[in-house]
């Protein structure tokens, strides 16, 4: 079988791994730089896309047309995700199915911007094996429905890839601290990331994984701590300084990056500085973890409620886990950790690396699914109950949640008139008693039936949920024997149509010169460094001498012709030169900043007495 | 092949859990996907099918109470659909406690409190709710105790009386916790006391 290698397509990073053949060891697969995280970052500029680390530097000077956090859009309608659009400031399109996105003229959908992040990780791969890799095993939280997952497989068949297996995230994690750390019992995985909450119990006993209960949110993450910061910071500099700057996209940008940075630094500073230069004036303050923690405290508590009602859909009580496994970046923060550790009453797992462990897993699942290792195994579930719709919109369940995967369910389907040809079937995901409630997965058509009097028919539909988590539907008639006809109108996906043309187009988008990105990547790193500089200019001019401005005067004026060029090379030397200029200033201001912002903190403590 | 054939067992309700586990994690290891990756379509589609079936057959015998539930659908040749089993059915001793809940419980929804209760109903409802648990965990023991006894040792006609035990001490046991669930949720404790479907 041919090399499979795994993929962590996160919220906010994504990562590729395999398993090394001479160690059994799964490895992280860095880019040309050393850099282990691809941020889940896609930057569309004029004809050239940007992603990684590239696009990430775009955040800011093309708000619009720079998409992040896409998985949080993944298989969703607009209805779904209209609540969170304020804090995206690239457009989602109002439509009926799947969102889209508008950047400039054209529409592009989730799966074919994940896609982009998906193909950047495969070229990763190609360049460290030396050889062509087409097929992987993606992650997905372990909430993900139907939808998600589907659209998650299309985006891989949209970058090319076979996508052998989509698997769930808590359970990757497990596989992976199972290689090692692990002994057997009953095992829980926190997973908290991006945008993304997981709880998954497991047993682990003779190396077979048996996923017992999941529960999650599949919209609730370190995106979310973030909102609330800025929400708060909003507030902040209006009552500061009179500003509100929530409809300029540039400057929430930047507020969503300091408050990020901030919550990071909070892991493990009691205190930081958040320092954030707009262009009318710098916001300084200081922000301690008790302002944190009274920010985000009620979001992390919501997590509480999936794990107890995981437990108790795995007839256990907290004392009853033996192990407590950390996942996911924002298991970082102090108050997650203490949150779960008086849940479960032990000190919970973080030994791999949140960031890093749930593609180490997929890496073990691939080489699993490769025949390289034989030994382990995983019986994982299905997160939500599947059923169909009946008379009066209530819902049949016909496969329950928390049913080990793979598992089928058989049904009777007539006609209800005579010399009725064709039958209709709402297929939907959820615990709620009514169809509406519930998350419509797609509508099946089935036609061809023989015309008959009423009710003579007799049509068997199978509905399989395989061992990805994804429902495929087949019919009989069972009269003839004959398949019955089938068509899918999936709610919020892609048309096999679509997929194929996607396919296609991402085809040419592949032939696209390379030193032609690499230029438009360093003239836009170019563009933001002269902003920047402009900018410093503007504010600090003051805290240097003449000499020192005449040197970064003269930088500014070598890169901004640099940038007139086609000269890559020069491009990136004139960049890193006036970096290098600009380095004494920037500390100069990040300094007076700081001053600012204890002295606004001591004002305030001398006014509270 | 119904769910005992799967896992070679008679059609009997004593089974050793810790060996029908061993014998999953055996069987699974055969037949998961994962380890028929390179087979032909023809045989990727087969086990497929065997592995559905074996989860099938762990989730229904796995638990004491399904695997009655389970029995009682074999015995009546209506083995495909996995759900409700019987009608639930109050206990004739219960009626009258029962005709005083529904009161009760009518009352607090028409009640105009935020937490729907008078402290005295409230208390009231409590005690009942807990009498009513008692009652359902006595009657999931005769289930899994006296009467899978009962099942195992009879003939065929001992057997067929067995079944009709079955239905009734189910529909008893349906009809209890439909009445819990209420008063949990008229208490606000609903999932405090749910007793899941799914039990080791």
């Amino acid at each position: 079988m041919s090399r499979i290698v795994g993929i962590d397509l996160g919220t906010t990073n994504s990562l590729v791994a395999y398993v090394d053949d001479k160690t059994g060891q799964p490895r992280v697969i860095s880019d040309r730089d050393g850099q282990r995280l691809l941020p889940s970052i896609v930057s569309f500029a004029g004809e050239g896309v940007l992603v990684g680390a590239a696009a990430r530097r775009q955040l800011v000077r093309r708000p619009q047309s720079t998409v992040y956090s896409i998985k949080r859009l993944m298989g969703r309608g607009y209805e779904d995700v209209k609540g969170e659009l304020r804090y995206f400031p690239f457009k989602v399109l109002p439509s009926e199915g799947i969102v889209k996105i508008q950047i400039g003229s054209r529409e592009v959908t989730p799966p074919e911007v994940s896609a982009i992040v998906l193909r950047s990780l495969k070229e990763r791969a190609e360049a460290h094996f030396g050889e062509p890799i087409e097929k992987v095993v993606v992650t997905v939280p372990a909430y993900f429905d139907d939808s998600q997952r589907q659209a998650t497989k299309d985006a891989g068949r949209i970058a090319g890839l076979d996508v052998v297996r989509i698997l769930n995230e808590p359970t990757a994690a497990a596989l992976a601290y199972g290689l090692q750390r692990l002994h057997e019992g009953v095992v829980a995985v926190y997973d908290l990331g991006g945008g993304t909450f997981d709880i998954s119990i497991l047993r682990v006993k003779d190396g077979v994984f048996e996923v017992l209960a999941t529960n999650g949110n599949t919209h609730l993450g370190g995106d979310d701590f973030d909102r609330a910061i800025v929400r708060w910071l909003l507030d902040e500099i209006r009552g500061g300084h009179g500003a509100d700057l929530s409809p300029d996209p540039e400057a929430m940008q930047e507020l969503r990056l300091a408050a990020e940075a901030a919550k990071v630094r909070l892991s493990t500073d009691e205190r930081t500085p958040l320092t954030i230069p707009f262009d009318a004036f710098t916001y300084s303050r200081e922000i301690t973890r008790g302002d944190l923690e009274g920010l985000i405290g009620q979001l992390v508590d919501s997590t509480l409620l999936p794990c107890r009602m995981a437990l108790a859909d795995a007839g256990l009580a907290p004392a009853d886990i033996d192990e407590v496994v950390l996942v996911g970046g924002s298991t970082r923060v102090p108050l997650v950790r203490r949150r779960v550790h008086e849940l479960f009453g032990k000190t919970p797992h973080s030994q791999l690396n949140p960031d890093e462990v749930v593609a180490l897993g997929a890496a073990v699942q691939a080489h699993i699914l490769a025949g390289g290792i034989t030994n382990m195994l995983l019986l994982d579930v299905t997160p939500l109950s599947l059923g169909i719709e009946t008379l009066g919109g209530i819902v049949s369940v016909l496969i329950p949640r928390n049913t080990t995967i793979p598992t089928n369910a058989r049904e009777m389907f007539t006609t209800s008139v005579d010399g009725q040809r064709v039958v209709d079937m709402h297929v939907v995901q959820g615990e709620r008693e009514l169809a509406k409630d519930c998350r419509s997965l797609a509508r099946f058509e089935l036609s061809g039936v023989d015309p008959m009097p009423a009710g003579m028919p007799k049509i068997e539909v199978v509905f399989l949920i395989d061992a990805n988590g994804i429902l495929q539907v087949t019919a009989t008639e069972l009269r003839t024997g004959k398949a019955a006809a089938i068509e899918v109108r999936p709610t919020y996906g892609l048309a096999e149509g679509d997929v194929d043309r996607m396919v296609e187009e991402s085809f040419t988008y592949a032939e696209a010169d390379v030193e032609a990105r690499l230029l438009i990547e360093a003239r836009n790193e170019a563009d933001t460094v002269i902003t920047h500089v402009e900018r410093a200019l503007r504010q600090g001019e003051a805290l240097v001498g003449a000499e020192e401005q005449q040197t970064i005067g003269a930088a500014l004026d070598a890169l901004r012709r640099a940038r007139a060029t086609e000269d890559r090379e020069l491009i990136r030397e004139a960049t890193t030169a006036m970096n290098r200029a600009t380095e004494h200033l920037a500390e100069l201001m990040m300094d007076a900043a700081l001053k600012a912002a204890l002295a606004s903190r001591r004002a305030d403590q001398v006014l509270e007495k | 092949m119904d769910h005992f054939e799967v896992f070679g067992l008679p059609r009997r309700l004593r089974i050793d859990g810790a060996e029908l586990q061993r014998k999953f994690y055996e069987l699974s290891r055969r037949y998961h996907p994962d380890f028929h990756q390179a087979a032909p379509a023809e045989r990727q589609a087969e086990v497929l099918d065997a592995s559905a079936r074996l989860n099938a057959a762990y989730r229904a015998l796995r638990d004491p109470i399904s695997r009655i539930e389970y029995l009682v659908r074999l015995e009546e040749g209506r083995e495909t659909k996995e759900g409700a089993t019987v009608k639930p059915k109050a206990p004739p001793e219960l009626l009258g406690e029962m005709f005083e809940i529904q009161e009760a419980l009518q009352e607090a929804k028409a009640s105009n409190r935020s937490d729907g209760l008078e402290p005295g109903a409230r208390e009231t409802l409590a005690a009942q709710r807990d009498r009513l648990l008692a009652r359902y965990r006595d009657e999931e023991a005769r289930l899994r105790g006296p009467l899978s006894e009962a099942w195992d040792a009879g003939g065929s006609a001992e057997r067929s009386r067995v079944l009709g035990g079955f239905k009734d001490a189910l529909a008893t046991r349906a009809y209890l916790r439909t009445v819990i669930d209420d008063i949990d949720q008229a208490l606000g404790e609903a999932g405090e006391g749910h007793v899941s479907h799914r039990r080791h």
